[in-house]
């Protein structure tokens, strides 16, 4: 909402200078998005009156002036063909800086042509507020020496332009802004209550409202005999200073009503319209016309239209039609000043495509019970400015009820804004802003009808302290309560995520944040979209689904950065992905990605396989509490997996992680080059931790007896999973046997075709007593037994 | 040629012998030549039997002494003769230390999770507990709840991301900000509440200064007597706390937000040092975040009572604060992942910010 300074001082008596308005408007929660003071630049300039005006002697152009400036008499050489004595100049003095030539007058006086010369007489365009060159500005009126060119020029006044919030329609009317101010104790509040016009007939024009749901009350009024020339000068001003550009004098008063008093009007031309206006529902086809913005509008029964019995004239509260919009032509107009239901009006708006002024003011809220000020205001300024004779007013249902009273207990304004103010300051700022106060235990406040915000108590204690001012509510440190043992906050689920990041992060992956939403052909790749997550309106093509994978932008991103020469980057982002639209259809994971790069380094360096990639998988899953010592690893991962090349890591049928080379057709798919490895921790799947009362561990028992080691070689299916044999080993003599390590695994030479050699060492350790050969024998051969039932033979 | 004599030559030879050993081996042969069974001086000591007590009487001791001396040479002549040998397998062992070592692959934390951390540590201590929520939301927790009536103006200001509903089904959206999680807090838990609801939100709007995505954290207070002096006060020791600084001049405006009432916008003082902000003190207010009292409405749609109940509510954007602290002077890398970008701007994973040793 735009307004200007001078404007605001026709309904508000004060002497704050702009930036102390800002501050008041700041203050009182009319939040100044810009203010443009054009005054501002010129305020070094200054009217000066030249007394007299001599042909330079040695200059033919030049002239020798004497000037009276605020300054005092001054000499100055002009070049201006125009200067002579006894006209008003714009004078500047030594040292000013001319914005229109780029640069500032010396600060001492300059000789031209021998004559000392102490300031300037500028041209508007010199000072940047005009076009005119053709001579140094020629100031018609009387202006006494000193006047601020700005004055003289007509360019001092500010435009405000400041953000509305939505509860407060009434701030978008210059004189709702001035009410205001002056309850924040700004100024005072100097418009009176609005004059009417007596009319001189009776209205000619009847208005029926057929449906009151949207168009309760309709006001209206004839005037006959208008000239519609131009509106007068400053009206044009301010307009034009808020962006409106000024017509003719019938549509600037409309709007300069709707800007003044919030109040959107509408002005018909008597010769196009009927006897009789209805507010009624649109009929479709029947009721198309064209709009004052020339597109065709074809209004359903959703949406209000103002017709007459011939056709439809409007879309009511919108926007009126061409077809009985005035011009230049127009003597005989009808006013309309009606009332539109918001919902409707903001359905009807949204349906049809349409935006206006109006639209703006209905749906936010227009004070119902201004429809016949609206009409006086108007009638005022046409007949000041375009002459001709008003009729009665005419009004047409009535006012939508005034918000119920409220029950307010001024004890409220203390428990919730911790500030102590008296009843009667209270009173006083409710009665500024226009409430009536029934003062008692507890009180009634009756809401004005401009503020059809305010419901409750609430809404009386956002004011009062609004105008109280926020800055005295007092500041009261926020601590922990007395008395409770401290606690820390944060979630199993939360300290997941921080030690899994930091896992990854220790590992040589950077952490990235990467968008929530890929695109849909993507997701396809990784097991595709989840119901419910697909965006009605995504910000891009790229980005129109949810994605149910982390890895989708970090294989992308390392494709990236190897395209920038970044071969080896390491990603890993924790974070959402999305299985479904419920709130537990998001999950939270740790996805990480690498390329398949062998380091070049002095001491030799293959390069990472899927094994390094497990690592990473499980050192995530272990920092996040996960049982890695329990975990089984199948090689079934998803199709976006390399399907020779992945893992899963489970607890049963729980999947806790996959890991292992990206599938070549999906990092294909993703234009990715070359092979990459990647992990996806699942956080969701860990199982909860126990809690134990007491955080101590059992005893440390540590034998002194040696452990013994023994090595075994075993044949078996190159295709059969190694950890099954393992895990037979393992389980050969559970309570001895304390860790199974493989330390060689070959093929070739000596190993049928088709099989594998796996050498482990078993370390056994005794627990009671050093063990005799004879039991290690036994233990041995438990260990080959339990190794041919998972299908591997010793090797001879 | 007396006994004595013939001792004092022989240990001028052997001793000479054993200087000029050059070897452990040639040392060993000169023990073995003196000292061994049949050596030179073990000969004589076995003759000492066969001498008369005056002889042996001067003999014994000088044979002994002698063998001392000699033995002691001979170990002096060892440890020098093994020095010797282990510094020239030492130096024939030498490496050029000055090569690199190996390159490890650095890692690093991201700066909007490293200010989320700050955060829960700030208002951890303030008592705060951290809560979540899903970012795939239904109208009612984003809105309705939030006492944005359906199809009012203030849900104009969330440019919001609509999924596709089903036929007949109101539409879920991405939520546009963290303030459904007071809704599910409200909903779940008994007051007194405090929480922060730090995560990802979303806004159709994509330029200079907006990112489709964004974080926000969401604070809320609800018992029976914290009041608008509580919330200035969390806030100005939010900011002092965080920014690490001690003077924090700050105003709070009035403003409007559906949800709580009264509301506010909090502005601070800072100015330009170079590229850097510095947050405190300066010339200009800069904005950084929204709050208020929670609206009865809200408090209502969460089956409490707003006679009873009341409290606060304050909502900040999570990656403009890290730029105000650490520098960023772009949002858009925030969520371009640049291995360049994240080491500059990233935190080692051995940080963790907390009370005793700090936050970054």
């Amino acid at each position: 909402m735009k307004f200007t300074y001078s404007w605001l001082k026709e309904h508000l008596d004060t002497d704050l200078s702009l930036a102390q308005l800002d501050e008041a408007m700041t203050m009182a929660g009319l939040e100044i998005e810009e203010i443009e003071d054009p005054g501002a630049k010129l305020a070094e300039f200054s009217t000066a009156y030249v007394k007299d005006a001599q042909p330079h002697p040695d200059a033919d152009k030049l002239r020798v002036c004497t000037v009276e400036t605020r300054d005092g008499i001054k000499q100055i050489v002009c070049g201006a063909p125009n200067a002579r004595a006894g006209m008003t100049a714009i004078y500047a003095p030594l040292g000013a800086y001319i914005p229109g030539l780029d640069f500032s007058l010396d600060k001492k006086p300059r000789k031209i042509r021998g004559i000392e010369s102490h300031g300037m007489m500028c041209s508007t365009k010199e000072i940047e507020a005009g076009e005119d060159h053709d001579g140094i500005a020629d100031l018609k009126g009387d202006w006494p020496v000193g006047t601020p060119a700005a004055e003289a020029l007509g360019l001092n006044d500010p435009v405000i332009d400041f953000e509305v919030t939505p509860n407060r329609p009434d701030w978008l009317g210059v004189y709702g802004i001035a009410r205001d101010l002056a309850a924040a104790g700004a100024g005072t509040l100097k418009t009176g209550p609005v004059k009417k016009v007596p009319g001189s007939f009776p209205c000619p024009v009847t208005v029926k409202l057929d449906w009151p749901e949207a168009c309760p009350i309709f006001a209206g009024r004839v005037i006959r005999g208008v000239k519609n020339g131009p509106s007068p000068e400053w009206m044009q001003k301010r307009l034009n200073a808020i962006g409106i550009k000024p017509k003719n004098l019938l549509v600037d008063v409309t709007n300069y009503v709707s800007f003044d008093y919030a109040r959107p009007l509408h002005v018909y031309d008597m010769a196009k319209i009927g006897p009789v206006l209805y507010a009624r529902k649109g009929r479709g086809e029947a009721d198309q016309h064209v709009a004052l913005d020339e597109k065709t509008y074809t209004p359903s029964e959703s949406h209000c239209v103002i017709a007459d019995d011939e056709r439809a004239l409007g879309l009511g509260g919108i926007m009126g039609g061409q077809y009985s919009g005035c011009s230049s032509d127009t003597t005989d107009v009808f006013i309309e000043s009606a009332w539109f239901d918001p919902a409707i009006i903001r359905k009807s708006a949204r349906e049809l495509g349409i935006d206006s002024d109006a639209k703006y003011r209905f749906e936010r809220g227009v004070d119902p019970e201004s429809p016949v000020d609206g009409i006086e205001l108007a009638t005022a300024l046409i007949l000041e400015y375009g002459g001709g004779e008003a009729s009665d007013v005419t009004v047409s249902g009535t006012a939508p009820a005034r918000p119920d009273d409220i029950i307010f207990d001024p004890a409220r304004i203390k428990r919730l804004l911790g500030l102590e103010l008296s009843e009667d300051r209270i009173e006083e700022i409710l009665v500024s802003l226009g409430f009536g106060v029934t003062r008692g235990e507890r009180w009634t406040v009756s809401v004005p009808s401009w503020r059809r915000d305010c419901a409750q108590q609430a809404d009386l204690i956002e004011d009062v302290a609004r105008i109280a001012g926020y800055d005295n509510l007092p500041v009261v440190s926020f601590r922990r309560p007395e008395g409770e043992r401290f606690e820390a906050p944060a979630t199993e689920l939360q300290n997941r995520v921080r030690a899994a990041r930091r896992s990854a992060a220790n590992r040589g992956y950077r952490e990235a944040i990467t968008w929530s939403f890929c695109r849909s052909d993507q997701a396809d790749l990784f097991g595709g979209v989840g119901e419910g997550l697909v965006l009605e309106n995504p910000i891009s093509s790229e980005l129109d689904v949810m994605r149910p994978t982390a890895l989708i932008h970090l294989l992308t991103s390392v494709q990236k950065s190897a395209d920038r020469g970044f071969d080896d980057a390491r990603f890993f982002e924790a974070g959402p992905i999305y299985l479904n639209d419920a709130p537990d259809g998001q999950q939270t994971v740790v996805a990480g990605v690498r390329r398949v790069v062998a380091a070049r380094d002095w001491r030799g360096e293959g390069a990472p396989d899927v094994f390094d990639i497990k690592a990473d998988a499980m050192a995530a899953l272990e920092a996040a509490g996960a049982p890695v010592d329990k975990l089984q690893v199948t090689a079934d991962a998803r199709d976006h997996w390399h399907p020779g090349r992945s893992g899963v890591l489970r607890l049963g049928p729980k999947v806790l992680a996959e890991f292992g080379e990206i599938h070549p057709r999906t990092l294909k798919a993703l234009d990715v080059d070359g092979r990459v490895l990647a992990f996806e921790v699942f956080l969701d799947a860990i199982p909860a931790t126990k809690k134990k009362a007491l955080k101590a561990r059992p005893p440390l028992e540590l034998s002194g007896l040696m452990a013994v080691k023994r090595d075994y070689a075993f044949l078996m299916d190159a295709s059969a999973p190694s950890a099954e044999l393992i895990k037979a080993v393992k389980g050969a003599e559970k309570q001895l046997i304390t860790d199974v390590a493989l330390f060689d695994v070959y093929q070739g030479q000596g190993v049928p075709e088709g099989q594998v050699s796996l050498a482990l060492e078993v370390t056994i350790q005794p627990t009671d007593k050093t063990l005799t050969d004879k039991e290690i024998e036994a233990i041995s051969a438990k260990i080959i037994a339990n190794a041919q039932k998972a299908g591997a033979s010793l090797r001879g | 040629m007396t006994a004595s004599s013939d001792l004092d030559a022989l240990e001028a030879r052997l001793s000479a012998d054993i200087e000029a050993a050059s070897d452990l081996a040639a040392l060993d042969a000169l023990r073995v030549g003196a000292l061994g069974k049949k050596g030179e001086v073990s000969l004589k000591m076995r003759e000492l039997g066969k001498m008369s007590p005056e002889e042996r009487q001067v003999m014994g001791p000088a044979l002994n002494g002698l063998k001392d001396r000699l033995n002691t040479l001979l170990e002096t002549r060892k440890a020098t003769l093994e020095d010797a040998a282990m510094n020239a397998a030492l130096a024939s062992e030498s490496v050029d230390v000055t090569r690199p070592v190996k390159r490890e692959a650095q890692g690093s934390l991201h700066p909007v999770a490293q200010v989320m951390e700050e955060l829960a540590v700030i208002f951890a201590d303030m008592g705060f507990a951290v809560a979540e929520g899903p970012d795939v939301e239904d109208d009612f927790h984003n809105f309705t709840a939030l006492n944005f009536p359906p199809d009012h103006p203030a849900r104009d200001t969330h440019d919001t991301f609509f999924m596709k509903a089903a036929e007949g089904e109101t539409a879920k959206v991405l939520r546009t900000h963290t303030s459904p999680v007071q809704i599910r807090t409200m909903l779940n838990s008994k007051p007194p509440i405090r929480i922060i609801a730090p995560g990802r939100v979303y806004r159709c709007d994509w330029d200079q200064t907006h990112t489709p995505m964004f974080h926000q954290v969401e604070g809320l207070v609800i018992d029976k007597e914290t009041h608008m002096g509580h919330l200035k006060g969390c806030l100005m020791d939010f900011v002092a706390a965080f920014f690490e600084t001690d003077t924090v001049e700050a105003r709070f405006r009035p403003h409007h937000f559906p949800f709580t009432e009264p509301s506010a916008e909090m502005d601070v003082r800072y100015e330009r040092v170079g590229d850097a902000v510095k947050v405190g003190s300066g010339d200009k207010w800069m904005e950084i975040l929204g709050c208020g009292m929670v609206h009865p409405n809200v408090i209502k749609s969460c089956g409490l009572d707003p006679e009873e109940y009341q409290g606060f509510a304050f909502g900040m954007g999570v990656d403009r604060l890290a730029m105000l602290k650490y520098g960023m002077p772009d949002l858009r890398p925030f969520f371009e992942p640049d291995a360049r970008w994240l080491s500059h701007y990233g935190f080692s994973p051995l940080l963790q910010a907390n009370l005793a040793t700090g936050l970054s």
